[in-house]
């Protein structure tokens, strides 16, 4: 809503504050003034001026020499190269030394060897909005009605004297759009009257001709018409345009400009129908038929449906209700006899045909968030009269109207205790009361108790709790104490489940890696392009109306987002890349949701080039499955996951068959990690990526903490060394589990320090050299028992491996 | 014989002092206190001396020894220093040069402006709550007074999965689903961060993903001045012992009064600057009382209850706390911008 100061300012007393001061006053009880704007863009100097003579120039043929009388005694000669400018028009002259928005000041000047005395001016030269002026305004110069007054100021003629104020309105304060809303506002901010407009109108003609009917009584509360003769349709006298424009609508004729004006002034919607177009002046409103067809005043014809509700004739649709008129029925030049429509239709009957339509005119907000039903006549009645000032017309006598309910205002109890208690205040009856009196809500005390009458304008209001709203933003936030809650106390701590995602997320990025986040919402070619952990098929969970392609499903897996970053980073010269992500993924196996998809969080990282940055040290280290691995095992000790397995997989989608491992501990998959699949890499347009990952809840379950402590060994203890040649094919971990079976319980640990594979040892083969430690908790090994112990360690890998120690 | 101790001791003292090799300073020590050593001799010499003068002689001749060994040996490590010391210098390394590299990542600034405010609000007593990030409309809406039709409600902001189900537009849901785990119960303090999803064109101002805080604090007795208090301790814990709040009337359906909650600019302290818009306040977050029908859908009784909540954009804070003038970054995850928040 925008709101014009000098306008308000005839409703309510606003001398001692400036346009500024108000609005910081209003934002700062709850109408939120999101701008305060000068209309005036940067004009001084511009007064109006009468063409008297004008002649060719005499050396260019665009140009015109005209005789203006700007009121200064003296004509001025001034060079004019507007087609449109004539002799006998009101114009606009900007004289010598005027200012104008654009940066221009006017100096004496010669054209073509002619001097000009100043400038005659066009609306755009004077910064006014081009869309909003009169189509005949938008080109050449501005030329104005006859009775403008020649030298006066333009600024005040065009009423740029004029700030407004932008109000943010919040969803419930509908009764700020309007002038006289914003007016009982003010007024209870600064204690001020509301001085209400003229509505008094002559009934000069006829009786009222008009027959109304509401069919449509759950969609339709109230309807009243007004009927006109003789109007003279016309352009409407510069103030009332002024006002317009300040308010942001196109000033169209003397009619329509009316119904717009008591729109800004009352928040009522009105609408006038060129009478003759309505058949036997009878007025029906009913619900549309499905699929009846208008043509509205925008000149689309629309398709209605039996919701809809319709404003007709016996034969034809007049209106869509709230929404926009018929072209049948509109306004013209040649129109002098009007029927002026004022009527109540529920907010939800609008909001959904407007939204059906797609439409949303000014009239449509107000509608959808609630109009005044108590003040519908007094509105009509304020635009009657003004029609008839403004179009000369004669007013039959009285107003058709159909009722079928009207507004009952809402009482609303509170007591002193209760503002007290949900405020944290200690505030007095004497505080409360003026409070009430100045947003002219009559009300009742008794004991402590508040009975308000609550105004159908503020249909906002219909709690205790509202009143005490009423009651604080008008007291003051400020004048409220601080306090902290002052109950039973409470533990506030994390949960163990949440204290460990922070352990996870800490101890990633202490292993030198990059928290990212990314979006949920996923392209659905990608969504799988790397597998997630689901082992079920699952459908991903797809938007009804996504807003792009890009983002319409929710992803399944982490993977493909950190992809599409690791990709966005490398296409930015970011070549080393160690990145993850905590993030929850949404699986369902439902086509269509009955119910809430299960939503899993996840770790996953992603790594590309170097961990460490390149140094003097060495060569350099690109990332591989090992690096990887080591900070997921690094992970996995941090957590206390012990017995993590791992095993190749070669179908996981979208990763290297020959580069994954699964993990797993006991019966549990936790995740997996491994090379990208070079073909998913080449579609993402990637480098050797390596990535894991992981289900938080899995990991989150087979985590353990710290208990007691192991005692320190009092014994030593004794390492053997095993290099062990076997065929390539073993694995690794397939000799350490046997190591680890057949030497029981005196071996402390096993480390693979060694692997190797080239000329000393057969082609198809590779050694690895195990260190196995032995202890014995209470007392010093013999060298016999860990030759037994070795003996039979190196008989089993021989029996199960075919291992041969290397000699 | 004293007089000549004394001159011996002289003289010795006087050339292991001018000795420059480790070589000379043994044959000196050979020299003087060697087998057949000057000192030696001296002693000696001793049988001559009556029974009184011996001791006295005796004991100079310990002491001569003493300085004399005393001053071999610090000559000795002298020059064992100086050997030491060209051994090491010869090991000289260049120290300007880079240290060998330890990997040293990033949180990502969201998590850490979470987990900054989440132990704030931990330390108050808040629990830390949770909930679908795909919620039922009944949750997301209707359960916070939204009913179907109502106008603050704008299906075009809302991405539907289907009729009843949607990617939650706030992290007001949880509020609900929280009190009705309470079953009624008293005190409940909670906060909820986590991610929430609008229909917005995303430029550098809107994300169609962003991060949102919410906080429910639901006891007897409690005011809005317990509101005003607790957002207090908030805004000094996150931003400064000396900052300041103001409170705006505004609207939510789920509170009643409602406020927006401004804090003083920290850029410019409150004297007006380019971020404040030269207004001096920061607008922070949205709060209010839990209007008393979200109460009673959720299992309390508003005659006897009472609570605030508050709800704020982690985004936003990061933005003006980092500066950061594009909210696209946080999404985008160039390592450039993520490796910055390596510190604190």
């Amino acid at each position: 809503m925008k709101v014009s100061y000098q306008w308000l300012s005839e409703y309510v007393d606003l001398s001692g504050t400036t346009p500024q001061e108000l609005a910081e006053k209003l934002t700062r009880s709850g109408i939120e003034v999101d701008a305060v704007e000068s209309r005036n863009a940067g004009v001084s100097g511009v007064v109006i001026g009468y063409v008297k003579e004008r002649s060719k120039h005499p050396d260019a043929d665009r140009l015109n020499v005209c005789v203006v009388d700007a009121g200064k005694g003296e004509d001025l000669q001034i060079v004019c190269g507007a087609a449109n400018v004539d002799k006998g028009q009101k114009v606009l002259v900007a004289l010598i030394g005027a200012k104008l928005p654009d940066g221009l000041n006017i100096k004496r000047s010669k054209l073509r060897g002619v001097e000009s005395q100043g400038m005659i001016c066009s609306a755009k030269e004077l910064g006014l909005n081009e869309k909003l002026l009169a189509k005949d305004q938008q080109e050449g110069i501005m030329v104005l009605p006859a009775d403008a007054e020649i030298g006066m100021d333009a600024v005040s003629y065009l009423g740029l004297d004029d700030y407004v104020l932008e109000l943010g309105l919040t969803p419930n304060r509908s009764d700020c759009l309007s002038m006289l809303g914003v007016a009982y506002e003010v007024a209870a901010i600064l204690g001020k009257e509301v001085v209400f407009p003229q509505t008094e109108l002559t009934e000069n003609g006829g009786a009222n001709p008009i027959q109304v009917k509401i069919e449509a009584t759950n969609e339709s509360y109230q309807y009243h018409g007004r009927h006109f003769t003789n109007a003279k349709i016309a352009t409407s006298p510069q103030w009332m345009k002024n006002r317009l424009m300040a308010a942001g609508i196109r000033p169209i004729n003397n009619v329509v400009d009316v119904t717009n004006y008591v729109l800004l002034e009352y928040g009522q919607p009105l609408h006038a129908f060129d009478a003759t177009q309505v058949a036997d002046r009878s007025i029906v409103v009913r619900l549309a038929n499905e699929g009846e067809k208008l043509v509205t005043l925008d000149d689309q014809e629309r398709t209605l449906d039996e919701q809809t509700l319709l404003i007709a004739d016996q034969t034809k649709g007049l209106a869509i209700a709230g929404v926009m008129g018929g072209a049948n029925s509109e306004i013209t030049g040649e129109t002098s006899e009007i029927i002026l429509e004022a009527a109540w239709f529920t907010p939800k009957t609008v909001r959904r045909t407007a939204r059906m339509l797609g439409m949303r005119t000014e009239g449509c907000v107000r509608w959808e968030k609630g109009v005044d039903q108590a003040r519908v006549q007094e509105a009509g009645e304020r635009a009657a009269a003004l029609i008839q000032q403004l179009s000369g017309a004669t007013v039959s006598k009285g107003i058709s109207s159909a009722v079928v309910s009207e507004a009952t205002p809402a009482v609303v109890s509170v007591t002193l205790t209760k503002i007290n208690q949900h405020l944290g205040t200690d505030m007095s009856a004497s505080d409360v009361s003026p409070i009430f009196e100045r947003l002219q809500f009559p009300f009742e005390v008794a004991g402590d108790k508040w009975t308000v009458t609550v105004p159908t304008r503020r249909g906002d209001i219909t709690l205790p709790e509202d009143l005490v709203e009423e009651v604080a933003r008008l007291y003051g936030y400020d004048n409220i104490p601080t306090s902290l809650p002052s109950g039973s106390s409470t533990q506030g701590q994390l949960t163990k489940e949440q204290q460990l995602r922070r352990t996870i997320r800490h101890h990633l990025i202490g292993t030198g890696m990059n928290e990212a986040i990314s979006y949920a919402l996923v392209h659905p070619d990608r969504v799988e392009a790397v597998a997630g952990l689901h082992q079920e098929k699952v459908n991903p969970v797809a938007l009804m109306m996504p807003m792009s392609e890009d983002h319409s499903v929710l992803r399944t897996s982490l993977i493909p987002s950190l992809l599409e970053t690791v990709a966005y980073n490398k296409n930015r010269q970011n070549h080393d890349i160690a990145i993850f992500e905590l993030g929850r993924v949404f699986l369902t196996k439902e086509e269509t949701l009955t119910q809430l998809p299960e939503e899993r969080l996840y770790v996953a990282g992603a790594l590309t080039g170097q961990l460490l940055t390149q140094n003097w040290m060495g060569a350099k280290q690109p990332v591989d499955f090992f690096q990887t691995k080591g900070i997921v095992e690094s992970l996995f000790a941090r957590l206390g996951i012990q017995a993590a397995q791992y095993k190749a997989v070669q179908d996981i989608a979208g990763m290297h068959p020959g580069r994954t491992a699964e993990v797993w501990v006991g019966e549990k998959r936790l995740g997996y990690l491994g090379q990208v699949h070079p073909g998913t890499e080449k579609a993402y347009d990637l480098s050797e990526t390596y990535v894991f990952q992981l289900d938080v809840t899995a990991l989150i379950d087979v985590a353990a903490e710290v208990g007691h402590y192991n005692q320190l060994p009092k014994s030593p203890a004794v390492t053997r060394d095993l290099a062990l040649v076997v065929d390539r094919s073993v694995a690794a971990g397939a000799l350490e589990a046997t190591i680890r079976e057949v030497a029981g319980e005196l071996l402390e640990s096993v480390t693979l320090f060694d692997v190797y594979m080239g000329e000393r040892i057969a082609q198809d083969k590779k050694s690895m050299a195990f260190a196995l430690v032995f202890r014995h908790a209470e007392r010093t090994l013999q060298d016999e028992e860990i030759q037994q112990v070795t003996t039979a360690v190196i008989e089993a890998l021989k029996n199960n491996t075919s291992a041969e120690l290397r000699m | 014989m004293q007089t000549r101790l004394q001159e011996m001791k002289e003289s010795a003292l006087g050339q292991i002092s001018q000795v420059t090799e480790a070589a000379q300073l043994q044959d000196l020590r050979v020299k003087y206190l060697g087998k057949k050593g000057e000192l030696t001799e001296l002693l000696r010499g001793m049988g001559g001396l009556s029974p009184e003068e011996r001791p006295v002689v005796g004991q100079l001749v310990n002491e001569v020894r003493e300085a004399l060994e005393a001053a071999f040996s610090g000559k000795q490590q002298a020059f064992e220093e100086a050997a030491l010391f060209a051994k090491l210098s010869s090991q000289t390394i260049d120290v300007t040069l880079p240290g060998r590299p330890v990997p040293a990542g990033t949180m990502h600034p969201l998590s850490r402006i979470i987990e900054e405010i989440e132990d704030i609000f931990i330390g108050l007593g808040f629990e830390v709550a949770e909930g679908p990030e795909v919620e039922m409309d009944h949750f997301n809406f209707e359960m916070l007074n939204l009913p179907k039709d109502h106008p603050a409600r704008d299906m075009q902001d809302t991405f539907y999965v289907t009729e009843e189900l949607l990617l939650r537009t706030q992290t007001s849901p949880v509020q609900a689903r929280t009190m009705l785990k309470k079953e009624g119960k008293t005190p409940l303090k909670m906060i909820c961060p986590g991610k929430v999803y609008r229909r917005d064109d995303d430029d550098a101002t809107h994300s169609h993903q962003f991060t949102q805080i919410e906080g429910l604090v639901i006891d007897k007795k409690i005011g809005m001045s317990d509101l005003k208090g607790t957002l207090l301790t908030f805004a000094r814990q996150m931003f400064g012992e000396n900052q300041q709040i103001r409170l705006r009337p505004s609207f939510f359906p789920f509170t009643e009064p409602s406020v927006e909650v401004d804090l003083q600019c920290f850029n410019c302290g409150g004297n007006g600057c380019r971020v404040c818009k030269q207004t001096g306040w920061i607008e922070i977050l949205g709060a209010g009382m839990v209007h008393p029908r979200v109460l009673e859908m959720a299992g309390y009784n508003p005659e006897e209850v009472s609570g605030f909540a508050f709800g704020m954009g982690v985004e936003r804070i990061a933005m003006l706390k980092y500066a950061v003038e594009d909210i696209r970054h946080f999404y985008t995850n160039d390592v450039r911008f993520l490796r910055q928040f390596n510190r604190g």
